[in-house]
């Protein structure tokens, strides 16, 4: 059986060009780490990934010559890879990942905000219809509705352009509805979306 | 005797990270190089 050689020994000889010392390094304390990042994200593909940026940094360190010998090995990989898993949780606060696998599925409650061309045929027939109905009322109903409903008018801007004081505006509203139900219902119209 | 302790030890499993993911390693060690330039360090990666 071959002595083992420790990890200073086995850094010694990578950062001197040595490659098969990584393996050898990585191999070494694959399960440690690995076991560590799963223990804190519950994830195989996320241990992988962490796993993997943590032996990037390990490489670029020891390539750059920036290895400090002063601490031991073990200790530093499970630091980087702590922080790293640090960044994980902090990214996945900020943009959570859901996914449908469990009870909750992120599809029911996710939608296309946009009507499909049949509810947009359905709602121009609507407006259409409605525009109709409005030229039937009585002018000053229809001007009030107008103003408040499509110019987006307060109903005191609307006493202001029409003359009348806001109660009577308010009342031409009122009656206009009124109006505006009752043709519905005398032409049985069905208007919904 | 008081039942202290969880019965959910999923989270201390003994795992390996994949031998896909060491060879990538193992490979990226090798195509990376540390180019210095008076007190910069550049990274090459060349594949």
């Amino acid at each position: 059986m071959e002595p083992q050689i420790d990890d200073s020994q086995l850094i010694k000889r990578y950062c001197a060009g040595e490659e098969k010392a990584l393996e050898l390094l990585i191999n070494r304390h694959n399960q440690r780490l690995s076991s560590f990042i799963y223990s804190k994200v519950n994830d195989r593909e996320i241990t992988e990934d962490i796993f993997q940026d943590t032996f990037i940094k390990v490489i670029k360190t020891f390539k750059r010559g920036a290895y400090n010998e002063e601490g031991k090995f073990l200790p530093w990989v499970m630091r980087i890879a702590h922080n790293l898993i640090i960044d994980h949780f902090r990214r996945n606060s900020r943009m959570p990942m859901l996914d449908g696998s469990q009870s909750f599925n992120i599809f029911s409650v996710l939608g296309d905000d946009k009507l499909n061309i049949e509810k947009q045929l359905i709602k121009n027939q609507i407006y259409s219809d409605l525009n109709l109905l409005i030229q039937e009322l009585p002018v000053d109903q229809k001007e009030v509705l107008v103003m408040r409903m499509y110019q987006d008018m307060s109903f005191k801007e609307i006493a202001e352009n029409t003359g009348v004081s806001i109660n009577t505006a308010l009342g031409r509203m009122r009656y206009a509805l009124i109006n505006l139900r009752k043709l519905i219902e005398q032409n049985d119209i069905v208007l919904t979306n | 005797m008081e039942k202290i302790y969880t019965n959910d030890q999923s989270h201390c499993k003994l795992i390996k990270s994949k031998r896909e993911t060491v060879a990538f390693l193992l490979n990226y060690s090798k195509s990376l190089k540390i180019i210095q330039a008076k007190d910069l360090q550049f990274e090459s990666n060349m594949n």
